[in-house]
């Protein structure tokens, strides 16, 4: 198949950007979206034209690292995929397809559709995990039996890749779905059960301080979600942030 | 020929690193606090180290090439993690999970490391539930176990069929925390360049900012490299696209020897390739063996008409169907290590009976209509359905296998538009996991002071193969409990060395080494992108240093990378700038040392004049095509050192005991 890309391009976090148009041919519908890219890329090296700077790592929907906007989709049409597990079956031969980076105030342009999603990191920092040692000294993995249901609720919410999709979909690019998936996680744990409180606290002051914007519940991040974090995990946190208040 | 020595402790077996650890050199918290340490690499054996060492109150400056620890590849392992809990209460222990992984590693592993690696192993368990690891429980609340290939006991750990997300991200958590405290420095997005060595030591790095391209100096009392496997020389794999070998080679060249690094795991369960245009490969985990039967069409023109699109998988009837690794292992069927399975699904497609419907016509199947009826079954049982048709029992059973499987399936179906509900998968063998790697002594120490290498990076546990579900364990094992005490040993006598200064001229010499290297790619413009020269070498790796490796193969594939070699570094071209993000300069760096790396590997394939596990030379097999081990000669490590061109490493030799398990031909039928 043969594709118009128009393509975000911008030197770096200083300069403007604006769309490129480019031309790609005979596509295998079998490609997968980056393999795509990495054939306009190719092209443009053979022109002597720097490649079109993406992230991407592992290729198979989990290291959370590519991060397309396209055709105005968080990691493109289909549901429940990553950028990288996006087929180029899903697109018509001659379409124009629009590429950009995600877009939100937290997360900065480095280059072209590369961002800076460091502020996921240190929300991280603040609170993202339960205080204990690396040390093996713990107790036996059986001795607190921990029911299959709240196992598996906790799992649910643990499959967060932290790619930001759900902030680039976000109208206010408010980061509760990914804040409140790993409070759920812990929270619904007798392991994190002790800080859960404390831990809402910490990692939503930090949220706010990195500049996110507020949740307005419409939902749109459980829907564009790659890994189909429920937003049942926001009111989960809220309720450990209010218990947190009236400590 | 120098001696290597590989530092075991003396003593029995089960009592080794218990003594070692008490009579190894402590350092009190008051000192840790003044010594630091660089670990380059944060999967589950970087990320885990730098979470205990500082813990431990040493200073620790971590790298990632990813924009997050959170992304290391070690984020897609699926199928689990193994220890020797015995929570099944099926004979394991920690002595049977220390002989099926020499036993699975073809006997060419040093027993004493991979005794503490079994020792360690429940541990690992314990410590990542604490951390809040949401493993698969069962309706009591316990902890559930599944099987994995190579062995017969349950001991497998898993968290659906994202186990290594999980760790990785337990990891991610402790390294957070410790972030958050200060105690570790986290470098995102930081290239290690190069390695520095002030009075023979390992002092410190020069690591590439790949945002702005500046160059920086980092220095430390002790440099580890957890940097992964290599398997992308070999162009498509299944490994990330940044995986790389440089950090391990840098250290290569500047000391550190390079050892077996012809082992390679050619994973079983990959989704076969469709075409040219393909830039990676994706794996599923192994664990379908569990409930999956793989097989071929019996007749060869069954085979023909699927590969001619004219028949369909469902239409062959079970007569009609080879499930050749039933036929061959009878005892272990399916659950055959990864080696030997891979084998079996070559074998039968270049005898003529793959399946796959793709450009490269090779694929197997593997089939869950078995494990459907099966569950289904009892779950009809269970519910007292004693008249359940066979759709609804099929249907209950797809629920089962589902509950288990579904996000594999679901990946399957959206790599290739298959429902594998419907129709069984099609899988071929891809390379996945590089057992070779950096020579360790039992401390973990390479042949450069001050210079650890751990994880998947360095050679020591597998041998010639590695068990599934062990890669896991490993990484963790070397981050979370051996490293962190063993380091203590050597940092002990750094106490009053005071932090060591990067204004002096080994930095300075190590900085503009790579300063040149990035200025000719920069200003070479030649005619031919990087992925040019790597795909070509990648052609080379599998067609003749693949699946199945012989002389002449290994001779024209040595002649033919040097070639590739020679033509890269004159007709690279790398567009942009240094001074900036530029993706194409990253990966220039990465194959020019896969280049290097490529040719020593083929070498070393050569020398070997035997097959064990993922190493198959064609000329040395059993008349029944089952690998044959030459003990006599071949039960060493390969060590080599560098010493300029690959042709000119020089052969070291670790000679390998075996005091607790006896040698024998593995046998798995």
């Amino acid at each position: 198949m043969n594709l118009t890309l128009k393509v975000w391009r911008q030197k770096n976090s200083q300069e403007k950007g604006q769309l490129e148009t480019y031309q790609v041919k005979n596509i295998s519908t079998d490609s997968s979206f980056l393999e795509m890219m990495d054939i306009l890329n190719e092209q443009l090296v053979n022109e002597g034209k720097e490649p079109v700077a993406f992230d991407h790592d592992c290729r198979e929907g989990i290291c959370g690292m590519c991060s397309l906007f396209i055709n105005g989709e968080a990691h493109g049409p289909g549901e429940e995929i990553t950028t990288c597990q996006l087929h180029m079956r899903e697109f018509k031969d001659g379409e124009t397809i629009h590429i950009e980076p995600w877009r939100a105030k937290a997360f900065p342009v480095i280059k072209d559709l590369v961002v800076d999603r460091g502020a996921f990191d240190r929300i991280m920092s603040a609170g993202g995990f339960i205080s204990v040692n690396t040390s093996g000294n713990t107790q036996d993995a059986n001795a607190i039996p921990v029911p299959k249901e709240d196992a598996d609720m906790a799992m649910d919410a643990a499959t967060c890749i932290g790619c930001g999709a759900c902030v680039a979909t976000c109208k206010n690019a408010s980061a509760m779905l990914f804040v409140s998936a790993k409070v759920s996680q812990f929270a619904l744990l007798p392991q994190g059960k002790v800080e859960a409180a404390e831990r809402a606290q910490n990692m939503v002051s930090q949220m706010d301080e990195e500049g996110f914007g507020n949740c307005t519940n419409t939902g749109a991040c459980e829907v564009e979600c790659p890994k189909g974090i429920s937003i049942e995990n926001i009111a989960r946190m809220n309720r450990e942030y209010l218990s947190s208040s009236f400590k | 020929m120098t001696k290597l020595d590989s530092k075991v402790p003396e003593g029995p077996i089960a009592d080794k690193w218990t003594n070692h650890k008490n009579n190894i050199k402590l350092v009190n918290p008051a000192n840790k606090r003044s010594i630091d340490v660089i670990i380059v690499g944060t999967g589950l054996a970087g990320g885990s180290a730098a979470a205990t060492l500082a813990e431990l109150g040493y200073n620790v400056k971590a790298f990632c090439y990813q924009d997050s620890p959170r992304r290391a590849h070690s984020i897609a392992a699926q199928g689990g993690i193994n220890a020797a809990k015995n929570y099944q209460g099926d004979g394991d222990s920690t002595y049977r999970l220390f002989y099926d992984t020499v036993k699975g590693g073809d006997y060419r592993s040093r027993e004493a490391n991979v005794y503490r690696l079994a020792e360690v192993s429940a541990n690992i368990i314990d410590q990542c539930v604490a951390q809040g690891v949401p493993f698969a429980r069962d309706y009591g609340g316990l902890l559930d176990n599944r099987s994995f290939g190579g062995v017969q006991v349950s001991r497998t750990f898993y968290a659906k069929g994202q186990t290594g997300q999980q760790l990785l991200l337990g990891c991610y958590s402790a390294m957070s925390r410790q972030i958050g405290k200060g105690k570790i420095q986290m470098y995102n997005r930081h290239e290690m360049m190069e390695v520095v060595i002030v009075d023979g030591k390992a002092r410190g790095i020069i690591a590439r900012n790949l945002i702005t391209g500046e160059l920086e100096r980092h220095s430390a009392h002790a440099v580890v490299i957890a940097s992964g496997g290599y398997g992308n020389v070999f162009f498509l794999s299944t490994n990330a696209m940044g995986s790389n070998v440089s950090a391990g080679w840098k250290i290569h060249k500047k000391g550190a020897y390079f050892a077996n690094p012809c082992y390679t795991q050619i994973h079983p369960t990959c989704i076969p390739q469709h075409g040219d245009q393909q830039s990676k490969l994706t794996l599923m985990s192994e664990s379908l063996r569990n409930d999956g039967r793989i097989w071929v069409p019996k007749k060869k023109e069954d085979a023909e008409a699927i590969r001619a699109g004219k028949m369909k998988p469902t239409e062959i009837v079970e007569e009609d169907r080879d499930y050749y690794l039933e036929r061959r292992y009878p005892s272990f069927g399916n659950l055959v290590p990864r080696d030997v399975a891979s084998r079996a699904a070559k074998e039968r497609s270049d005898a003529g009976f793959g399946v796959g419907t793709n450009e490269t016509g090779e694929a197997v199947y593997l089939d869950f209509t078995s494990a459907f009826m099966r569950y289904g079954q009892e779950e009809a049982n269970v519910h007292g359905l004693n008249d359940a048709s066979q759709e609804k029992i099929r249907e209950l059973g797809e629920q089962v296998v589902e509950d288990k499987y579904g996000n594999l399936f679901q990946m399957y179906e959206k790599i290739t538009a298959d429902n594998p509900y419907k129709t069984p998968m099609k899988i071929y063998p891809a390379v996945h996991y590089t057992m070779g790697g950096v020579w360790v002594d039992y401390n973990l120490m390479t042949t450069i002071d001050g210079c650890y290498c751990i994880g998947e990076a360095n050679f020591s546990d597998h041998g010639a193969n590695r068990l599934g579900a062990s890669a896991l364990m490993q990484g963790l094992a070397d981050g979370y409990f051996v490293l962190p005490y063993t380091i203590g040993d050597y940092l002990a006598d750094d106490i009053r060395t005071g932090s060591i200064p990067t204004d002096t001229d080994e930095f300075a010499e190590a900085e503009k080494s790579v300063k040149d290297q990035i200025d000719f790619f920069i200003n070479n413009k030649g005619e031919h992108s990087v992925d040019h020269f790597h795909k070509q070498l990648g052609k080379v790796m599998w067609n003749k240093v693949g699946m199945a490796r012989d002389t002449k193969g290994l001779q024209d594939a040595i002649k033919e990378i040097k070639e590739i070699r020679a033509a890269f570094w004159k007709d690279v071209k790398v567009p942009g700038a240094a001074d900036s993000m530029n993706l194409e300069l990253e990966k220039a760096g990465r194959v020019a040392d896969f280049l290097e790396l490529g040719e020593l590997f083929a070498r070393d394939a050569l020398l070997r004049e035997e097959s064990c596990g993922g190493h198959f030379r064609e000329e040395h097999k059993s008349e029944e095509g089952e690998a044959a081990r030459d003990d006599k000669n071949f039960k060493h490590v390969s060590a080599w050192e560098y010493k300029g061109e690959p042709a000119d490493a020089v052969f070291h030799k670790e000679e390998l005991e075996y005091k607790n398990i006896e040698l024998k031909t593995r046998s798995y039928k």
